[in-house]
């Protein structure tokens, strides 16, 4: 095996003199056109907004703890009589909590981060397409970051910061909300949003154009067919996001009423364009994570991923579904029987292709050689509680039920099991499978599985508990509750301590790997990990494939090796 | 409804005929649809017969006392008081709440459960049957059209199961209340609710959250009391009109199975039929602003005479009232109609 690789590699430098030659540290980091790199800057801003979106939770686990307001005077600077000055803080919180691990976390961490460093590497790419664009997507992405932060200190009518949630709707962020903080998170997202459309065309233009001779569409890898299903979705998605936020703009600033019906506007109009992007969104969020769950399986199944194309054409089909299915957000605003019927229907279709991937998963296991390294038993865990949130999901499908559970922390706990859960647990999955790769350093696999449980764990007991405030009526976005919710609020809160404790474990191990790390071998997992990165070294050259990688008639969708060499 | 619940039951029917592979969890419903009326109709009896005996109680002296909260009612409930019920819905006080929970609990909660747990299960089994040791030698199998077909029919068929009873509880929600129903219009304000009563004399009740130290000393929860109640009759169609005035609101009571956002410009419409007397407290669902959390509701259902006496301390006036000077029988025995209705 590891012949193969360094004979790959030797031939790869033949042709390559001279063109690990990097350049000096501002230009490299600041001025990158290096897709690595430039993944390298995403995972890292990932996870420092991941830092500062997990603190915020912190903040509201512990002031939901116990029953009234403990903790919201201090950071809002008020007086403790003050309600008013505690609730303006608790609704700038949710609204940053959420902005930031949708659009600063998961988003970077997945389609940036990943998606930049592997596509181009999985199908034989010495980079991406357009690579000062894909310069300028990060910076845009940093200086939306900046724009958000920035917005929590200007004030934002009950005091300094927008206090509107992730959602924005209208008229709570136009005649609700005076002062510039509304404006300037919206005008982070026009910033993020442009950032990732640039993103989206790059990755479209690269998976097109770039693949290496050989590799069809039909043998690219499952995690690049994630990241082009998303990328569509990214692009078809997001200048609908844009639209409906400029005019948000432009009825706070300019006078027009596309959602004032004093003007002749329609407040749900805003919601019905939100969610045309918003419900997209949640599937570019978790669709990276399904290409990588399906990579990190078959490897350490040792086996090609059952049904291939099914794996395949599923995402393409949720996507397509998901752009068909965003009224379910807004069952209670008033829809009409028949509309609530059919999102009703349309929304329980989805099931279907997600049900086909799990089992898909489950039987590229079976039959195989399972080995339980770290980036496997993250993938094991993300399977389990993606389920649990897909079948809440199936639960709130329902119109009529969700008559009683909309806006509840039923709806919290669904969201979280597949986003806290699914997305994040396949982030981690991917950090560990690839940590290797990019940093040329093996982490201790006894602190990631450590890792592993206290977060499997601590998230649990954050979340699952919350289904019971839900089912009780516990609504979300409350500073403060009925005495009656306390004792399940104070279990979640318990788990937010261990689930931050947990990340500990995440952080000494990087730092252990950075500094005293094994060296990684090319391929430091086996004979299952047959995509082209694991031909390289670890790290990669600065640029790789020079001479283009050649995918041979013979070889299929899984196995991307190149024949061994010949012993001269 | 005694129509529309047949005809709920001879869908059920059918369905469960075609899919006889599947019928456990459908059964299970068809036996709620015959144990949900059941349930309800005791209560309902109580209702008419503590209202026969209100009517004849009822002076236009007789003063209107809050009532006091049921332990339990309309509230959610305390994992110390009672854990299982902590975790589940509250109980429900209309049919269609029944039907939604019968729904939630035969149908939804068993099928998820199972999913999760095949999952569960069989991630356990290929963890313990497929590790490294016992299977060494991984197979090449990538490809079986016939598991294929299985595992994509398998959940279609699970999902028409479950989504005969949901289209079928949307229909049920969606309708309309008759002629006579008695209009509660519910504004929302940042951040405190109004009632108006339209079909007596348009006044309007402006509704407060009750302070920690009142709501204690009253003997209700506090974040859910309010100062003025929505008081409206028991048993009777009831037309609940929603709207914003500044923002957008959402009217929620989960022991009603009740949810319709308050939108500025729209005026949102749904029936609503509280079975039996009671307090039932609910709380703002969308995002409103600053006090967002504090600005509950509680809904006190009253008998048909103690609501009229309610609503003539109110400064209100019967509906026909007006119209209807020394006409025989008068305003009481409208309401009583809608009652045997």
């Amino acid at each position: 095996m590891a012949t193969t690789a360094e004979g790959f590699q030797a031939h790869q430098e033949d042709h390559a003199h001279g063109a690990d030659h990097k350049p000096g540290f501002f230009a490299r980091w600041f001025m990158s056109t290096n897709h690595k790199d430039i993944g390298t800057l995403y995972l890292i801003f990932a996870i420092i907004a991941g830092i500062v979106g997990g603190a915020i939770s912190g903040i509201m686990r512990a002031e939901l703890a116990e029953p009234g307001i403990q903790y919201l005077h201090w950071w809002a600077n008020s007086s403790p009589e003050d309600l008013a000055a505690a609730g303006h803080m608790w609704n700038v919180f949710i609204t940053a909590h959420g902005l930031i691990m949708v659009f600063f976390m998961v988003m970077p961490a997945m389609i940036g981060g990943f998606g930049n460093w592997f596509v181009p590497l999985m199908i034989g790419a010495p980079d991406m397409a357009f690579p000062r664009m894909n310069n300028v997507s990060f910076w845009l992405t940093v200086a939306g970051f900046c724009s958000l932060l920035f917005s929590m200190f200007v004030p934002g009518g009950g005091g300094m910061g927008a206090g509107v949630g992730w959602t924005v709707y209208a008229p709570l962020s136009t005649s609700g909300s005076p002062g510039p903080a509304v404006d300037f998170a919206i005008f982070s997202l026009h910033l993020a949003g442009a950032g990732s459309i640039l993103g989206a065309t790059n990755f479209i233009t690269t998976i097109f154009n770039m693949r290496a001779p050989g590799m069809t569409l039909h043998k690219m890898p499952l995690f690049v067919w994630s990241v082009l299903v998303t990328a569509f979705l990214l692009l078809l998605a997001l200048p609908v996001l844009a639209a409906a936020i400029t005019m948000l703009l432009t009825d706070r600033n300019f006078a027009t009423t596309f959602f004032d019906p004093a003007g002749g506007g329609d407040p749900v109009l805003y919601q019905h364009l939100f969610w045309f992007f918003g419900h997209p969104e949640v599937y570019i969020m978790i669709l990276p994570g399904f290409g990588m769950i399906s990579q990190i399986v078959a490897t350490f199944s040792r086996k090609p991923v059952f049904g291939y194309l099914g794996m395949a054409y599923a995402m393409v089909a949720i996507g397509v579904v998901g752009f068909i299915v965003w009224a379910h957000h807004m069952y209670t605003v008033g829809l009409d029987v028949n509309t609530k019927m059919y999102f009703t229907a349309a929304t329980m279709v989805i099931a279907v292709p997600t049900g086909v991937k799990i089992f898909s998963w489950i039987a590229t296991m079976w039959g195989g050689s399972l080995e339980f390294k770290s980036p496997m038993v993250w993938s094991l865990g993300f399977i389990f509680l993606f389920t649990v949130g897909g079948v809440t999901g199936v639960v709130l499908a329902n119109g009529g039920v969700d008559d009683n559970l909309h806006d509840t922390y039923y709806v919290v706990a669904h969201f979280h099991y597949v986003l806290s859960m699914g997305a994040v647990f396949s982030m981690f999955a991917g950090f560990y499978y690839w940590f290797p790769k990019m940093s040329g350093r093996m982490h201790s696999e006894l602190l990631s599985h450590i890792h592993f449980w206290t977060f499997f764990v601590g998230v649990n007991i954050i979340f699952f508990p919350q289904h019971f405030l839900g089912m009780q009526g516990m609504p979300r976005r409350y500073p403060d509750y009925a005495d009656a919710f306390a004792f399940w609020h104070e279990i979640s809160t318990l788990g937010y301590w261990i689930t931050a404790g947990s990340m500990i474990f995440f952080f000494v191990n990087i730092a252990y790997a950075l500094a005293a790390g094994r060296r990684a071998e090319g391929n430091p997992w086996g004979e299952g990990a047959t995509t082209l990165e694991w031909t390289l070294s670890s790290p990669p050259p600065f640029h790789q494939f020079e001479t283009l990688p050649v995918i041979e008639d013979h070889q299929d969708y899984h196995d991307h090796r190149p024949l061994p060499q010949p012993a001269e | 409804m005694g129509q529309m619940i047949g005809r709920i039951r001879l869908n059920l029917v059918a369905i469960l005929a075609a899919l006889g592979a599947l019928a456990l969890p459908g059964a299970l419903l068809a036996q709620v649809e015959m144990d949900a009326p059941a349930v309800e109709a005791p209560a309902g009896g109580e209702a008419a017969v503590e209202d026969d005996a209100a009517l004849e109680a009822a002076t236009p002296e007789s003063v209107y006392a809050p009532m006091a909260p049921t332990e339990g009612k309309g509230m959610p409930t305390a994992y110390q008081d009672d854990a299982l019920k902590s975790m589940t819905f509250q109980d429900q006080y209309t049919l269609d709440g029944a039907y939604a929970l019968g729904m939630h609990d035969y149908i939804l909660l068993p099928i998820i459960t199972v999913i999760s747990l095949l999952v569960l299960g069989l991630l356990l089994y290929v963890i313990a049957r497929f590790n490294r040791s016992s299977n060494p030698e991984p197979s090449k199998t990538t490809h079986n059209t016939l598991i294929e077909v299985i595992w994509t029919i398998v959940p279609v068929l699970i999902l028409v199961v479950i989504a005969v009873p949901s289209i079928t509880l949307l229909a049920r929600q969606y309708e309309t209340p008759p002629e006579d129903a008695i209009t509660v219009k519910a504004i929302g304000y940042q951040w405190y609710w109004g009632y108006e009563y339209p079909d007596h004399g348009g006044f309007e009740i402006v509704s407060n959250m009750k302070s920690k130290a009142e709501a204690l000393a009253d003997g209700e929860p506090y974040q859910l009391a309010v100062d003025n109640r929505m008081v409206v009759p028991a048993g009777v169609p009831l037309r609940l009109q929603t709207t914003g005035a500044d923002v957008i609101h959402s009217f929620a009571v989960p022991s009603l199975w009740f949810k319709q956002d308050a939108v500025p410009g729209r005026l949102n419409e749904k029936l609503l039929v509280i079975e039996e007397p009671g307090v039932y407290y609910g709380q703002c669902s969308e995002l409103c602003g600053t006090l967002h959390g504090f600005m509950p509701i509680t809904v006190e259902a009253l008998p048909m005479a103690e609501f009229e006496a309610w609503v003539l301390a109110q400064g209100g006036e019967l509906p026909g009232a007006a119209e209807a000077v020394g006409a025989e029988g008068g305003d009481a025995e409208a309401p009583a109609v809608a009652l045997a209705e």
